[in-house]
């Protein structure tokens, strides 16, 4: 039984939703929480498996989320030879924490999704042979497309609708509550099954779809009894202009980087980010797309055009000449964990509970290594459609959307423990996980006395937010938004401390080599008192 | 950050109200939306995009806003340089068939 049941039987089922207006009460067989690729494609899959869908996103479906902005690849090499292949060459680089059999259940499903989005009609740039090109999606593009999927499939959107907190009955989730942030009005939704995919946490960072990722689906599954994994792997960054938030990678692979002096930095060989990271902490470092030929800066400037905004628009000329950049923090973004998942359909350990997208952890695909770009825009297809499926079987299998009571499962920000204090903002404490978090000196570069120290700090802020705030309405998304990076952190770095070694992204200066006797997955949970435990990856390893 | 909405520009139609998924703009009556929250903004462009009348402007500084008017993006022909580079137009998607991007996922590093 999961902990939420526990807690609702000795609940007090009366408390709802507190704003401006009367509540607006919905049923559906699935509700979906989010607004990105995972989310659409598990409305998606939902509805065609014949559950009436109710999806709700803190931003607008078609702009929310990580990949809008983006232009990302797909992982989607061809069935056989070709697959195995490539399957086989990446297992090693994942600290051998990946599982090759989900990794191909997951190219096979991506392989076939793709396919559809071909016959939808989604255009795919044509190659040179004529065919479309199925390994790239183009974000504004392909996430205007999904939209108009998800409601020609028939389910309804509702945008601007952050949910502040999950429902629970006696046996299982029972749906969401939350508020409309435009008008203020709040709404229920009942639901036999929720998927969360809600993102990852980017801790605060100025990046492209930081706004919506701020790891509230961790806290209402949390909440509701459910556990993480994989949070150590928090730590990914990304090259950008400074002081723009576009953190895309692939120009840089023709890049050189050089120190306020003139020297360049040696990055061949390296692992580039570490080299950047390194000098950034001793002073600017700068680049220029100096590797580029003439055809090459064509194809950058007309396959990339938003990583030219921040150079185009400041008058510099990125190829001939040398601009500042920084690294900006993608924690679980484009790092790992997530919301752990216990089945192959994306259960969770709460009943009618579904995680799909970066709010789930990608252990289990990408070990210990970011699946940024192409893994995890696959991992968001396989993985939505596989938890809208489930989900709207579940919601079959118990007659749909609860008829009885149900609870409310929030705490911090909304049913504060202790009496309410008036002398502390939502912001200020989001600004403290900013500085506990994005630093390189702090969460690139890991140490045991650095990380003790961020948790002395992070654990008051939750002392803070769960004793002391409360909101109501439209301001309640804020204060629900700083209690989830709080307790993201508190979590990532909670496992950072048990995971004594390095391993992919996680970089322990006090243990710089990998542990094979860490060859171990960490599973975190709690909010008072956080708890690790070590799993054993349960899965075979071997390529 | 979001800088400008241009009241010249604008036909008051509110789109942006709508797709901001950070929701930064408020609507006003009989005029062109307003920046109310301009510190929530993401610096992602994508309202540019989603303007039919291309009235909006991003600066490419997420840290904080500029001191960046009007007629200056007027005059370097910034309104709507990001949807012209990607094939949008008048608010709708298009160009995502010529994108290149493929070639450089295989060219030499």
């Amino acid at each position: 039984m999961a902990i939420c049941c526990e807690r609702i039987i000795s609940e007090d089922a009366g408390e709802g939703p507190v704003g401006r207006g009367e509540l607006r009460q919905m049923t559906a067989d699935v509700l979906v929480i989010g607004g990105g690729p995972a989310a659409t494609w598990a409305a998606v899959a939902a509805a065609e498996a014949g559950a009436s869908v109710v999806l709700v996103d803190k931003g607008y479906v078609g702009t929310s989320g990580a990949t809008a902005p983006a232009n990302t690849g797909t992982w989607s090499p061809p069935p056989g030879e070709r697959r195995q292949a490539a399957i086989a060459a990446r297992q090693p680089r994942t600290g051998n924490l990946a599982d090759p059999d989900w990794v191909e259940r997951t190219l096979d499903e991506v392989w076939q999704k793709l396919q559809r989005l071909s016959e939808w009609g989604y255009r795919f740039p044509i190659d040179d042979d004529g065919n479309p090109y199925r390994a790239n999606l183009r974000g504004p593009d392909y996430m205007h497309f999904m939209r108009r999927r998800v409601l020609r499939a028939g389910a309804k959107i509702f945008d601007h609708h952050p949910a502040l907190e999950l429902l629970g009955d006696a046996e299982r989730v029972a749906g969401a509550s939350g508020v409309d942030r435009q008008s203020g009005r709040p709404w229920q939704v009942r639901a036999g099954a929720v998927v969360l995919a809600t993102g990852g946490c980017a801790f605060g960072e100025r990046m492209l779809g930081a706004a919506a990722l701020t790891g509230d689906g961790y806290l209402m599954a949390a909440e509701a009894g459910a556990a993480l994994s994989g949070m150590e792997f928090s730590s990914q960054y990304a090259t950008a202009p400074k002081p723009s938030a576009l953190n895309k990678g692939l120009p840089f692979a023709w890049a050189s980087f050089s120190r306020e002096d003139g020297t360049r930095l040696e990055t061949e060989g390296k692992d580039r980010y570490t080299v950047v990271a390194t000098a950034l902490l001793e002073g600017p470092v700068y680049a220029q797309y100096d590797k580029a030929w003439p055809e090459l800066q064509q194809w950058l400037r007309q396959g990339q055009p938003n990583c030219f905004l921040p150079l185009d628009r400041t008058g510099v000329d990125p190829f001939a000449e040398r601009w500042p950049v920084t690294l900006r923090c993608e924690g679980t973004v484009r790092g790992v964990g997530g919301i752990r998942l216990t089945g192959d359909d994306c259960s969770t350990e709460v009943p009618g509970l579904y995680a799909a997208g970066d709010a789930a952890s990608r252990e289990r695909l990408t070990g210990a290594i970011s699946g940024g770009g192409g893994p995890n825009s696959s991992w968001a297809i396989a993985s939505g459609n596989w938890a809208g499926r489930a989900a709207a079987e579940y919601a079959r299998q118990i007659g749909g959307a609860p008829d009885g009571a149900v609870a409310p499962l929030g705490r911090a920000g909304l049913r504060p423990s202790a009496d309410v204090r008036q002398d502390v903002t939502a912001s200020e404490l989001a600004q403290i996980v900013r500085e506990e978090m994005l630093p390189l000196d702090r969460n690139y570069f890991r140490r045991a006395v650095n990380l003790e120290a961020s948790l002395d700090r992070l654990d008051t802020s939750w002392q803070t937010v769960s004793g002391h705030m409360r909101e109501d309405g439209a301001e309640a998304v804020k204060v629900r938004e700083a209690a989830a990076l709080i307790a993201a952190s508190r979590w990532a770095y909670r496992s950072a401390l048990a995971r004594a070694e390095s391993r992919g992204m996680h970089r322990r200066t006090d243990r710089p080599t990998a542990d094979p006797m860490l060859e171990c997955l960490f599973e975190v949970s709690g909010f008072e008192a956080v708890r690790v435990e070590r799993r054993a990856i349960g899965w075979s390893a071997a390529a | 950050m979001i800088e400008i909405v241009s009241s010249r520009r604008c036909i008051e139609c509110d789109i942006c109200v709508k797709v901001c998924p950070a929701n930064v703009f408020d609507r006003v009556p009989e005029a062109a939306p307003v920046i109310a929250r301009q510190s929530d903004c993401q610096t992602c462009f994508l309202c540019e995009i989603y303007c039919p009348t291309d009235a909006l402007y991003v600066a490419p500084n997420a840290e904080g806003p500029t001191a960046i008017g009007e007629q200056e993006v007027e005059a370097q022909g910034l309104f709507g340089s990001y949807a012209r580079a990607l094939g949008w137009r008048r608010g709708k998607p298009g160009g995502s068939d010529k994108d290149p991007t493929f070639r450089l996922r295989v060219a030499p590093r």
